[in-house]
């Protein structure tokens, strides 16, 4: 079996055929992620008990003659910011090093309910702050396209290890561009569902308002599938939203004449490079396919970074301060009284970044600070939204770059936060506006390496991005 | 800032932070340049949906067992978290 190149209807077809069963596939999936690990560092842990075990229940069904679901026998593989009952979930923290979850988080109830294989967590920026997978406690992960450069963050090991073929698809999560920055920059389909789409029950809690789970695949239509699943109502999460989820996979009929696609010009001044060039001719491509562009204008785009990083420092700064070394397994030895417990085991515990956003989310939240940082950002924010509300008006798609840059070389910007929060510019605009928007590979530079175009859409309009996606892919491969 | 924020650092960490913040700070000044006159603050992401979508019966179930929630404590005993002394006896 061709493991690296499986697709979830191969599996599907595979299994029917009887040319393998779920339990070697399985195996075959344990045996390959634990030897390229070697390699990236994409795995934090394998699941190697829970995935057998799941693959004999799908086994079992099979020999009954039962379907075993929609994901049936698939390796799937779960960002370690995701709690998978009895199975360790670090957040890519030392603190979390030792922490095993009472629970499982709703995705992963369902993925696992349809037939999905867990094989391992993957590595990822600690509590998933980071574009460049550099702030793991655990190391960082390499590109399978290329070793010695980044893969992308914060989901940069569930990006990683559907590029290197040891899983089918994988779950990340997205605050700013988590998924889609990563799936650009290791050359696979990464998607942002609308904010609400996907229950963040069991989803460590980064900033809540913009948090996301979404899919990875190495085909448009298998993240389709794994949303679909994924997606609906939970009432463990009362931001989920009702909303019917569509049939994502079966909408993919390739037929995009007609749609309005804009092009918002901030998006697009001084992006001259190799990774503008690609896009452009990924617009091209739409073109021929009988979409019509046209040039809109979203005015807030320049303030988006600091609109973005005073929020989701703010609700970062409240959200890890249940680490107190009460509760989550890490508690510093120095802990003579409760307050020096607080301050030691968090100075021991977070790592450099999550210390800076910490601060800075401390500092836009305080007295006297609050007005002119946080709630000027939410103002801003209701700005940024109201114009995709506006643009959505006109068109029903958008494309635009994912990264100004492909991945960067491990090292090449880890000490200059601010020109690292700088490049996460488009894709930290549709999480503040809630939107869908996912990236969908569109060639790669003259040295190899991957590009993602990005498409974004309108609330709960992801059967028309993903429609969009398919014909694009089809059309490129 | 740090004490605010429950955080002990070392000497070379405020050095370096101090640096990157007021980097950071200076960026998003920026914010004063553009007009938010009369925009509603945004707090969290919004559509149309129906205003009961959030609301469920109101009955007691299951909850995570108190063996289960002191499993990834530190330190615990006879069933409670247990944290450096707070009050002399």
């Amino acid at each position: 079996m061709e493991i690296s190149t499986l697709t979830i209807d191969g599996v599907k077809q595979g299994l029917r055929a009887r040319r393998f069963s779920a339990t070697e596939l399985a195996g075959e999936a344990l045996r390959f992620a634990r030897a390229e690990n070697s390699k990236t560092n994409a795995y934090l842990t394998f699941c190697e008990e829970r995935a057998l075990s799941a693959a004999a229940a799908v086994d079992a069904k099979l020999a009954r003659g039962e379907d075993p679901g929609p994901l049936g026998g698939v390796p799937v593989a779960v960002k370690d910011v995701i709690l998978t009952r009895g199975v360790r979930t670090t957040c890519g923290s030392r603190l979390l090093e030792n922490y095993v979850p009472p629970y499982d988080a709703t995705a992963v109830v369902r993925l696992e309910q349809a037939g999905g294989v867990i094989v391992g967590k993957t590595n990822c920026d600690e509590f998933a702050m980071g574009s460049s997978n550099e702030n793991s406690a655990f190391g960082p992960v390499r590109n399978p396209a290329a070793p010695d450069r980044v893969p992308g963050g914060s989901s940069g090991g569930s990006a990683a290890v559907v590029a290197q073929g040891t899983a089918v698809v994988s779950l990340g999560s997205d605050t700013g561009g988590s998924i889609r920055q990563p799936a650009s920059f290791c050359g696979v389909v990464g998607v942002t569902p609308t904010y609400g789409r996907v229950s963040r029950y069991g989803l460590t809690a980064f900033a809540s308002s913009l948090d996301h789970i979404g899919p990875f695949g190495r085909t448009v239509k298998d993240s389709a599938t794994l949303l679909g699943v994924i997606a609906g109502r939970d009432e463990m999460d009362s931001t989920s939203a009702a909303a019917p989820v569509p049939a994502y996979d079966a909408l993919l009929d390739g037929n995009v004449r007609g749609v309005k696609i804009g092009l918002p010009r901030e998006y697009f001044k001084g992006l001259a490079s190799e990774t503008g060039d690609l896009i452009a001719s990924g617009i091209e491509t739409l073109k021929q396919l009988g979409c019509e562009i046209r040039d809109i204008s979203l005015p807030s785009t320049d303030y988006a970074i600091a609109c973005y990083y005073i929020i989701c420092t703010a609700e970062a700064s409240s959200n890890l301060a249940r680490y107190d070394g009460v509760r989550y397994t890490f508690r510093s030895p120095s802990s003579p009284s409760l307050s020096a417990m607080y301050r030691n085991t968090r100075g021991e515990g977070f790592g450099a970044e999550c210390k800076r956003r910490i601060m800075l989310g401390t500092y836009v939240l305080s007295a006297g600070y609050y007005d002119a940082y946080y709630l000027k950002a939410q103002k801003v924010r209701g700005l940024i939204a109201g114009d995709f509300i506006n643009a959505f008006a006109e068109v029903d798609a958008i494309i635009a770059p994912v990264s100004p840059f492909p991945a960067f070389k491990i090292g090449e910007k880890i000490n200059d936060p601010m020109e690292m929060y700088l490049s996460d510019i488009y894709t930290i605009t549709g999480d503040l506006a809630g939107i869908p928007c996912m990236s969908v590979p569109c060639g790669k530079t003259a040295g190899g390496l991957p590009v993602g175009m990005q498409i974004l859409a309108n609330h709960f309009d992801e059967a028309r991005m993903f429609r969009l996606a398919a014909a694009f892919e089809k059309e490129t491969n | 800032m740090a004490e605010l924020a429950n955080l002990h650092l070392s000497e070379e960490e405020v050095g370096k932070f101090l640096h990157d913040l007021d980097d950071i700070l200076v960026h998003m000044d920026r914010l004063n340049e553009i007009d938010t006159s009369g925009v509603e603050p945004m707090a969290q992401v919004l559509y149309d949906a129906e205003e009961t979508a959030t609301l469920r019966e109101d009955v007691a179930r299951a909850s995570v067992s108190n063996r289960d929630a002191l499993a990834n404590a530190p330190f615990s005993g006879a069933g409670y978290f247990k944290v450096p002394e707070v009050v002399k006896r």
